[in-house]
């Protein structure tokens, strides 16, 4: 499988997200400038030797202030993906075991939650208890469970179909040992590719949080809240402040979905 | 005299860089019916698709020459290859659901063959032809979707399909696979009919000796993608002269063996999967007559009478039988009843899967189970595991106590006494762990072994079943059939059951292998005198293994009784049609389709298909049956006048 696994598509994206990992981790390293430090004499520069993606509305250098964005972006997205993947699989594997009303109520609920625009469910959870990272990660992984929940059920509905199953239960294997040894271990590969969609859905979404302002609050450097900040300064013709956030944000969810086809590749 | 319909010479096929048919020469003549048999690996089914040049792409023949009918098929060119197809050969797959466009109504592809021929009035003919393939009432079949056809009327569509343009030869890969036994045997006597009728050359594929001996004219064996011998159907069974044709004929449990007769023969070593290396005579490893000669000089064909076999040496007169694998000992006395089921039910909804099933079982004792795919017969095992719950009304005793009707309910003694070898290993062992694990953990929750005690219970359980410590480490995947068989019957036993059922355990194996699980699960009953409730739709299997045979029908119990008189008789219609599907002269045959759930009401549950219904009394009155006596009947033919074989 690791053979299959190093195709030019999946090795590109995974550099690309190594990359950014690395910003992240290091990023007070790797800067050039601080970030968060004005120099209104040079504000709205454009891209030049001293300042390779130029600098904002109040003079702070773009290029440190993309390095340092990625921390935000890459330590709720994990995160959040993370724990939509342990709800949503705890879920999927109690509903497509258990069947019966267990998986019909649960199910319905699932379905309720799909129905909901994630935006607004966002906006008003966030609303309720206010912005931060903590709640922005708490609300993605609310939306993120149910469609994780989804695909673990269906998965475990076709392995219960399999008879090594009802073996387990006929030498006195519990529930919990049935759904967590026998069936798990044989779910991993779909689980693994979604749950790698998924976070490049999560990184998105961060943003687009940020963006409506309800995620981190200023001075942070984050890539939604930048391009918040200063999307009115494109018909100006200042328009690097925004361009290199959102090429920031597109690469690296390009990048995440390019290690997502290439682990489905493999895995298949 | 008239081209041969198919003419194979020097025939090898690769698929990428690895060899799968080496050297293969066969004619068949016009007319004539000729059968390519071989287990799992050997190339039968890439030397059906590869005569007509219609193999995968990642499939190449790397050298010799097929000629159909004169015409040198490897030469044509890609429309006249498209007109062969249309006009010339025909095929039949293995399953018919699938070989059947499912959006389409049966009418509408049945036009299709004709219409590709540039023939007129299609509808006619299409109707004509599902006639011709005994079908009733075909204008209603005409427009219906292949998914509400049974098995059994699919493959009749499809051989319609195939002879609408008369060709000259008919390729068969398995059609029978998967039918049930009757069925199986009037889909076979259909081609035979249409055949002498059009003078159609067949080409027959299987891995079922018996059966292909029945249909066809001559025989070639494949193995390993050599042809090993060829000839004339009646001689190469009663007189083979390749040592694999001869331990093939030898594994098959027919002819009346019982277990009591001894173990069967098997073949040591295992079938060579495609691309490993292979001696100059591919059959060399196994061979107990191999001498060095076999493994550097490939073995010439040495033609006798039409009859060819590849070896270098003449047939001896008589094969050996393998000394016992295990030293069986005497078997038991008088032995008490294990199970008991009484009046045991199950409904689905509508449909009555069992209904009012009576029976014992003893100790030691093999109880098998026949019936074709309807009768419930895995449903009925479901409920005596527990898995299902039975309609109120029934009850199962186990050493006389009273089992709970589900498994929850029941306690782990109880759970650990009855035990159930599945059908496929491939779905019942849990591939994401090892050999050791699957084995272990039964050992360590119903025998209660751990730490050294378990390593060492483990270790003499794989003994039992003669897997050796290098398979503890692995993994289903690596394992083959009969192996992943053998794991499973070794799970099965590891708790020390009272009772094992087995659905169909060899079905999936071939027939080499199977010899050999045959005759493990006859040693482990000796040894550890437990019970089997044998399910199967194979009689030779059934015959060899059972003590007592009950039959079931559409979920009734239509006879039980000792094994050799349920099969000779005097017995059920039923069991005669079952029994004799295997000769064609003396077969019984069942009238009318099965009927649906709920379409019999009073009465015999046989009564739509029954050839032996006397009359009126059979739709009214409910045949008696008595579970007390020793072989009890559900007929209402007085017992001198029941059918009987022979």
């Amino acid at each position: 499988m690791i053979r299959g696994l190093l195709t030019p598509g999946f090795l590109t994206g995974l550099f690309i997200v190594l990359f950014w990992v690395l910003c992240a981790l290091f990023g007070p390293w790797l800067e050039p400038m601080d970030p968060y430090r004005d120099d209104l004499m040079n504000a709205l520069a454009p891209p030049s030797a001293a300042h390779w993606f130029g600098t904002d509305q109040i003079g702070r250098d773009i290029f440190s202030r993309i390095i340092a964005g990625a921390r935000p972006i890459l330590s709720v997205a994990p995160a959040a993906t993370l724990l939509a993947t342990l709800c949503g699989t705890s879920l999927g594997l109690i509903t497509g075991y258990a069947g019966g009303w267990v998986d019909a109520v649960l199910s319905r609920l699932i379905e309720v939650i799909l129905a909901l625009p994630l935006i607004v469910v966002a906006l008003l959870v966030l609303v309720a208890l206010g912005p931060s990272s903590l709640n922005v990660t708490i609300v993605i992984a609310l939306v993120f469970t149910p469609i994780i929940a989804r695909t673990v059920r269906s998965a475990v509905i076709g392995e219960c179909k399999l008879d090594y199953v009802p073996a387990a239960a006929l030498r006195d294997e519990g529930a919990l040992h049935i759904m967590s040894v026998e069936i798990l271990p044989n779910i991993l590969p779909p689980i693994l590719v979604e749950v790698t969609v998924r976070l490049g859905y999560a990184i998105f979404t961060v943003a687009s949080l940020s963006f409506l302002g309800f995620g981190v609050q200023p001075p942070s450097p984050d890539w939604g809240l930048t391009i918040a900040e200063n999307y009115g300064l494109i018909v100006g013709g200042y328009g690097w402040t925004v361009g290199f956030a959102a090429l920031a944000t597109a690469s690296l969810v390009v990048g995440v979905n390019l290690v997502a086809e290439g682990l489905e590749e493999a895995v298949r | 005299m008239a081209a041969p319909a198919l003419c194979v010479t020097n025939l090898s096929v690769s698929y990428g860089k690895t060899a799968i048919l080496r050297d293969v020469s066969l004619t068949v003549e016009a007319g004539e019916c000729f059968g390519l048999v071989g287990e799992s690996g050997c190339g039968k089914s890439t030397a059906a698709f590869a005569v007509m040049r219609a193999l995968p792409p990642a499939g190449r023949i790397t050298g010799g020459s097929i000629a159909m009918d004169g015409q040198d098929v490897l030469a044509l060119k890609r429309h006249e290859l498209r007109q062969l197809w249309a006009r010339r050969v025909s095929m039949v797959y293995q399953d018919p659901s699938r070989a059947l466009n499912p959006t389409l109504t049966v009418g509408a592809q049945l036009m299709e063959a004709f219409a590709v021929l540039g023939l007129t009035g299609t509808r006619e003919r299409a109707e004509a032809m599902l006639a011709k393939v005994q079908i009733p009432s075909p204008t209603r079949v005409m427009g219906v979707y292949p998914h509400q056809l049974s098995g059994g009327t699919q493959q009749r569509v499809v051989i319609a399909m195939a002879l609408a343009k008369d060709p000259v030869l008919l390729v068969l890969d398995e059609p029978t696979t998967g039918l049930d036994a009757t069925v199986e045997a009037e889909i076979l006597d259909l081609v035979e009919a249409l055949r002498r009728e059009a003078g159609t050359a067949v080409l027959l594929i299987s891995h079922n000796l018996p059966m292909v001996a029945r249909m066809c004219d001559r025989i070639g064996v494949l193995y390993a993608g050599s042809l090993v011998e060829q000839g004339p159907a009646a001689a190469l069974l009663r007189s083979p002269r390749h040592p694999y044709t001869a331990r093939l004929i030898s594994c098959l449990p027919g002819g009346g063996r019982r277990k009591e007769d001894g173990p069967l023969q098997t073949i040591a070593g295992q079938l060579p999967g495609p691309g490993m290396a292979l001696a100059a005579c591919v059959f060399a490893p196994r061979c107990d007559r191999a001498e060095d000669k076999c493994q550097s000089v490939p073995p010439a064909e040495s033609w006798v009478d039409h009859h060819m076999a590849k070896c270098h040496f003449e047939p001896s007169v008589s094969t050996p039988a393998d000394a016992l694998l295990d030293d069986l000992g005497p078997a038991e006395g008088a032995r008490a009843p294990v199970l008991v089921a009484k009046s045991l039910s199950k409904t689905f909804g509508a449909t009555r899967a069992v209904h009012d099933v009576t029976f014992e079982l003893a100790a030691g004792e093999t109880l098998g189970l026949v019936g074709e795919s309807g009768s419930g017969k895995t449903t009925l095992a479901r409920l005596l595991l527990g898995l299902n719950r039975p309609d109120p009304g029934g009850t199962i005793l186990l050493d006389g106590v009273a089992l709970g009707p589900n498994l929850a309910s029941r306690s782990r003694a109880q759970r650990q006494a009855i035990q159930i070898i599945f059908q496929n290993p491939d779905s019942a062992l849990n591939r994401a762990h090892r050999v050791r694990y699957i084995l272990g953990r039964p050992l360590g929750k119903l025998a209660g072994a751990s730490g050294r005690a378990l390593t060492t219970a483990i270790a003499e359980l794989a003994r039992n079943v003669r897997l050796g410590e290098a398979h503890l480490a692995m993994r289903p995947r690596a394992l083959s059939g009969g192996l992943k068989q053998r794991v499973a019957i070794a799970r099965a036993f590891a708790g020390r059951p009272r009772v094992v059922l087995c659905d169909e355990p060899t079905s999936a194996l071939d027939v080499s292998v199977q010899a050999a699980i045959l005759n493990l699960l006859a040693g482990l009953q000796r040894r550890e005198q437990v019970a089997y409730v044998f399910i199967s739709h194979d009689l030779a299997v059934v015959r060899y293994l059972a003590d007592r045979i009950a039959v079931m029908y559409l979920g009734h119990m239509l006879e039980i009784g000792p094994a050799e008189e349920v099969l000779t008789g005097p017995h059920h219609p039923y069991t005669a049609a079952l029994v004799s599907a295997a000769t064609a002269a003396t077969r019984v045959r069942l009238k009318g389709e099965i009927p649906g759930p709920g379409e019999v009401q009073g009465g015999c549950i046989f009564q739509k298909n029954c050839p032996r219904k006397i009359g009126p009394v059979c739709e009214t009155l409910a045949p008696p049956f008595d579970p007390e006596s020793v072989h009890p009947v559900r007929c209402h033919i007085p017992w001198g006048e029941l059918p009987v074989v022979g």
